[in-house]
Parts: C-alpha cells; structure tokens; sequence
C-alpha cells in the first residue's frame, strides 16, 4: 500500500511541472464542450414543406394549422399533384411533403383510423430524422387531442395507440436539440482521452527514458506498479468530469436528472476498460508518439464512431451493429444520456453497467497480465 | 565467499546469441570489472543478473538466491544503475531520492541519514531542490550511484556509469566505487575505457557474447601476453606502423596516443633495429624505444585480435 501511494505521489509531483497535463485536464473538457455543444450543432429550426391537400375539408385545415403554429414548419407550396411535390423535395427548395388523403375528414368524423403521408428529401439523413421526429410529434399530440375530444363527447373510453417510443423521445429532448445528445457524451470521450491516451503515454514514457528498468530492479510488485500508474489517471478523469458537468450547467443549462452518486459509480466502472485499454497500447509501443497513434487510431477513433456519440447505431448496417457491442464507450453513453437527460438510475440501466464491468474487468485483467509479462 | 556465481549463462534472442555459455564468481567485496566492446553482451548478462531478463539457460546465484527461482529476493539484494540515465529529471533530487528511498520501504531517521549521505557524495548539499535534469552530467551520475544504493544492497551493478563522463569526474567516481568496496559492497561494473579496468581487482572479458580472458590485472598481464612490449615514439606513427608490421620481428601493432606499441618475438634482439629501419632508411625521427610491461590496453587488444585472426 505504502509503495502503491509512493508511486502516485511521485505521479503527481511529475504532473505538477509538467503543463501540457494542466492544458488537456483543465482546458480541453471546456474547448471540447464548446465545441460539440455550440458546432456541431446539427437542430434543424425550420422544416420547409409542400402541403397536398387532397380533402380540403375543414378537418385537413385544423391538422395542417396545428403543424403551422407548432412554428417548427413553414409551408412554402401548396401542390395539387404528386409530380409537383416530387419536384419541390427533387430541387430542394422542401424537405417535407405533407399529403393528405381525400377520405380524411370523412374518417376522422367516422372515427376510423388514417393515415397521412410525409413524404421527406432523404438526403440529409439527420435533418430528416429529426424532420420526421417533429412530425411525429405533432401527430401524436393532435391525435391524442382528437381522442381526449371524442373521450369527452362520447364518455367512452378508447384505448390509445401511440407509438409509445416515440413520445419518450420528444419527452427528454423536448427541443430535439442535437446539443443535448451530444453534450453528455461529452464526458465519456473525455473520460477516454484522459485515461486512454495519457495512461498510455505515462508507461511508455517511462520505458522510453528508462527509468521503468530501474522500477523493476527494485522490489516493487507488476500489481504496485499498475495501481499506482493508473489512480492518478483516474482521479484526472474524475477531476475533468467534475469540470464537464459543472460548465454544461453553467453553459448550456444542461442539468444531471439522475443521481450524481450512480454517475460516478458508473464512470468508475467504465475508465476500468479505458485504463485497461490504456496500459495494452503501452506494451505494444515504444515510442510515445506510437502509443499516441495507437490510442487515437485503433482504439479512440473506433470507439467514438461505433459507440452512437456521433451516429445513431440504429442507422447503421447491421454487421457493424453487430461490432458495437463490443465497444466499451456504447454502454457507457446508454448510461450517461440516461442518468444526465432521463434521470433514469440503477433500476433501468443495471444491465449496461454490468456488461460494461465485466468488459472492464476483462480488460483490465489481460492488460496487466500482458504488462507483466513484458516486464520480465 | 562469493557474493555472485555464475553458471553457463546464456541469452538467446531468436537465433541470435548476445550471452554465450559463461560462468564466472565475483567474490564478496570486491571491485569485479566486466568489460567488452560495444555489443559484447554486457548489458545483457547484468540484466539476467538483475533479474530483469530471465535466462535462456545456466543459472546465477546472486548474493545467495538464484535469479532463475528467486529473482524477487534477489531485486532486495542488489542496487542497480542502468546504462541509461534512470532518475526522473522532472523531479528534484530531494523528491527522486524520496521516491527510491519509498520503494525500499526506508523511513524516519534512517531515511534521513542515507538522504544525507548521497546528497554528501553527489556534492549536492543544500541542493536537494534542483531539478535533476539541470544537473550536469558528472553529479547526475554520482546522484545516480547514490539512490542506487540507498538501501545499502550487498552488491551493486554498475552499468557503463562513465561513459560520457569527463575525466576528471571519471576518477572521482571511481573514488566512490572504492569507497563502496571497502565498506563491503560487492561493486559489479562494466566500462569501456580500458585504463579504468586497472581499478579493478578482478577482471572479466567478454566478446560476441564469449568470455575470453578473466583474473586480476597483474595476472591477466602475465598470464595471456608472455611476448615482450616496446614501446616506440617517433614521428608519423601510422607510417613507421606500416613499415614495422612488415618486419619478422614484430608480431602485432597498436597505436597508444601518440605512441606505437609493438609486440615482438625471438628474432627482436635490441632497438637498433627498429631505428635502423625508421630513421635511417625511411627518415622517421625516432624520440624513444623503449621495452615496457604492458597494460591491459595490450592485452585485450591482442587476445581480441587473436580471435578475429582464428
Ligand atoms: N532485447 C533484445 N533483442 C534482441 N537483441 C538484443 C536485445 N538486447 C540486446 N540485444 C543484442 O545483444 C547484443 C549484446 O547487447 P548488450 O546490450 O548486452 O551489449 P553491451 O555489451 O552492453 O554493449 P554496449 O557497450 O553497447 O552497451 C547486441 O548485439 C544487441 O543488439
Ligand atoms: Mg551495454
């Protein structure tokens, strides 16, 4: 124990002189927040659509009011052929077609089910998403009106058919800012980086200068040596946590709904895999500038795409579907969206938290195993 | 008794052999200079001794415990100074020494002796806050000795810890090698200046991984050159070398500095022979010839070039 403190402290006197730690512990989670939060802003404000009434009944006219005044969409053409439409979403000057069929306002008075159809320009993939959720949204809140309505007239009671998933989304993004997707996620990279990469540099460091040879002449355990390495780093990680949830507050007006204690459990279970990950590149590197390749090109970047921080995993082939489970970071942002935007807990999120300990354990185990082993 | 015995060592990376078969036995207190050149094998056969490297074969016992079955009790034996510097240089060298003094779990008034005494030797009182990586090369190697043995181990390893040193702290160096010696560590250290090797009261030498001469100087002096040494200074030395080296009488040549060393056989009778040859037929100016005992400079140099002629 003595020698495993020794070992930190030494840690930390190095960090002190050295102002490139300062620079990525203090500094970075600030830039990366404003980054992600403010440019990578992908919130569509405005949704441009073409209207096709076929009913204009009086009944469309109270639907397609509803869609205006939500104030997300403007109707810049009114069309009265599919042809037109396709023109208007073809040129781009729309990204949404609304076409309402003729029978509408008949169905709706004989309380039948019907469909309108939305029609999108499918090439930006995430303004059409987020196009379709808007839609959706309206949809669900007019049709609910119509059932409360009819609930009232009538003093029946009709079983509601919304797409239950659906409504929970718009729930907890109530804006569908991308920002409050991305900003959480935030502290899962960051945790990684501080972790991952420095963790990596720091052992590697030392092999290159050669002090980590003189480390194994002393009696001092491979166990010792690897707990005393990574504390350090994990207390960054923390410390640059505390950083991150306290700007995207103070920022972005962001706040943790969920319990801090849970957040902080679960970032202890999830920088196991990325401390394990970590001291893996050391043994596999010589220099500091591989292991710093490494970290970044065979472990960060894979991590940060295939994990649903930047791209939806249900977007994605199905293959690479497949490969995300895998990947530490994925299980990480389902618990960190889930506490931070959900304020969802233990109850609901204990199956990632345990696939991500395990992960973590795993390793962690065969990292050091491996360490050790390169020592001798 | 014998602090360290070696018993057919040997390391093998992939087919390459870097330590070849070699057996030796440092005994206790004593000044053991291992010596080759560049990539003879030396750091590799301290790295098994360290029980930093496991051996491909042979075994070591090293101040009582065996590297192959024991190398954690023998890490608690020995100090070791790698051929890298092995000091933090972004700690001072207070903190550098607090940190190795922890590792051997050194505490209270024992922690501040040894703190004293190796801020004694480096010359580094009322210095203990530097940085280390602003010291000059000399003190950072006697620093380097100091933390090395600041758990006062039985044997220490001294990796070539003068090379690059200047002269000047090269021998005050070899002072404190002296001093540790007598106070009964057992010094294990191997160099690349030959002249250092007369310091030493035992001697090994190893080449391509082969251990080819050992004993004490004197010894190593008599028993492995028994031809006669003259030692010629004369003008253009590389010249008269050529001419020399064509002469029955010569065996081998060496060039010392501005001197020429030859060693020569039956058929060298006195040195009128050799100004005969130099000044009056070829115009050298010969200063001195004069029959020297040799040093080990002489003898390695000619039990390597023996080999290489095999
Ligand atoms: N880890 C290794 N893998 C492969 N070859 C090695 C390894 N370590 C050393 N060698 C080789 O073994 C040989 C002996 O190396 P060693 O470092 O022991 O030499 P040395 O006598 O200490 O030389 P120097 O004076 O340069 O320090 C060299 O040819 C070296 O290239
Ligand atoms: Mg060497």
């Amino acid at each position: 124990m003595e020698t495993i403190l020794n070992i930190i402290k030494k840690e930390f006197l190095q960090f002190r002189r050295d102002p490139k730690m300062f620079g990525i512990i203090l500094v970075s989670p600030i830039i990366q927040l404003i980054f992600l939060g403010y440019a990578a802003n992908f919130d569509v404000n405005i949704v441009h659509t073409t209207v096709y009434d076929m009913d204009r009944s009086e009944e469309s006219r109270n639907l397609l009011n509803t869609f205006e005044s939500s104030g997300y969409f403007s109707f810049d053409n009114y069309v009265n052929n599919y042809e037109d439409l396709q023109e208007d979403l073809e040129t781009g000057e729309t990204i949404v077609g609304i076409v309402i069929p003729n029978d509408y306002g008949d169905k709706i008075n004989k309380r039948q089910p019907v469909k309108i159809q939305a029609i999108f320009d499918g090439s930006d993939g995430n303004t059409t998403s987020v196009a379709a959720g808007y839609v959706n949204a309206i949809i669900i809140e007019y049709s609910q009106k119509i059932f409360l309505e009819v609930q009232r007239k009538t003093g029946k009671k009709i079983l509601s058919v919304n797409p239950l998933e659906a409504e929970t989304r718009v729930w907890y993004n109530p804006e569908l800012k991308t920002r409050n997707f991305m900003v959480p996620g935030i502290v899962g990279l960051l945790l990684m980086m501080i972790t991952l990469i420095l963790t990596s540099l720091a052992v590697v460091k030392e092999k290159e200068i050669g002090t980590l040879e003189q480390l194994i002449v002393t009696p001092i355990k491979s166990y010792q040596l690897i707990i005393g390495k990574l504390v350090p780093f994990a207390i960054l990680g923390f410390v640059s946590v505390v950083i991150v949830l306290g700007a995207m507050t103070i920022i972005f007006n962001i706040h943790v709904r969920g319990s801090y204690f849970f957040l902080f459990v679960s970032s202890f279970i999830y920088i196991l895999s990325t401390l394990g990950l970590g001291l893996f590149v050391s043994t596999i590197s010589k220099t500091q500038q591989q292991a710093m390749m490494l970290a970044i090109f065979i472990v960060m970047l894979p991590m940060v795409y295939l994990s649903g921080f930047v791209f939806p995993i249900e977007n994605m082939p199905k293959i690479i579907q497949i490969i995300t489970y895998i990947i530490p970071l994925k299980y990480f942002m389902i618990i960190i969206r889930g506490i931070i935007l959900k304020g969802i807990g233990f109850a609901e999120l204990w199956q990632d938290g345990l696939i991500l300990l395990l992960m973590g354990m795993i390793i962690l185990y065969l990292s050091s195993l491996r360490f050790s082993k390169r020592l001798e | 008794m014998y602090s360290i015995e070696v018993n057919n060592l040997t390391k093998k990376f992939g087919k390459f052999i870097s330590v070849n078969n070699i057996s030796f036995k440092v005994k206790e207190g004593e000044i053991f200079g291992f010596l080759g050149a560049n990539g003879a094998g030396k750091s590799t056969t301290i790295r098994m001794l360290c029980g930093i490297l496991a051996p491909t074969s042979g075994d070591a016992i090293v101040g009582g415990y065996s590297v192959l079955k024991h190398p954690d009790e023998v890490k608690l034996n020995i100090g070791y100074m790698s051929q890298r510097f092995s000091l933090y240089n972004d700690l001072t060298v207070e903190e550098n020494i607090n940190f190795f003094a922890g590792v051997y779990g050194l505490k209270g008034k024992l922690l501040d002796d040894r703190k004293k005494w190796v801020l004694k030797i480096a010359n580094l009182n009322n210095k203990e806050n530097l940085l280390t990586g602003s010291l000059p090369g000399g003190i950072k190697q006697r620093l380097a000795l100091g933390t090395a043995v600041i758990h006062k181990p039985k044997i220490v390893f001294l990796d070539e810890p003068t090379s690059g040193v200047d002269p000047i702290s090269r021998r005050g160096f070899w002072e404190l090698i002296n001093d540790l010696s007598e106070s009964g560590t057992t010094v294990f250290v191997t160099t690349h200046y030959l002249e250092e090797a007369e310091f030493c009261n035992n001697i090994i030498l190893i080449d391509a991984g082969k251990l080819i001469a050992e004993g004490n100087p004197k010894d190593l002096k008599t028993n492995y050159l028994l031809n006669d040494i003259i030692e010629v200074e004369c003008d253009n030395a590389v010249k008269a070398m050529e001419l020399l080296e064509k002469e029955n009488f010569v065996e081998e040549t060496s060039i010392f500095g501005n001197n020429l060393h030859l060693i020569v056989n039956n058929f060298y009778k006195d040195k009128t022979q050799i100004k005969l040859l130099l000044s009056d037929k070829n115009n050298i100016r010969v200063n001195r010839v004069d029959k020297i005992v040799p040093t080990l400079e002489d003898v390695f140099i000619h039990l390597l070039d023996n080999k290489t002629n095999d």
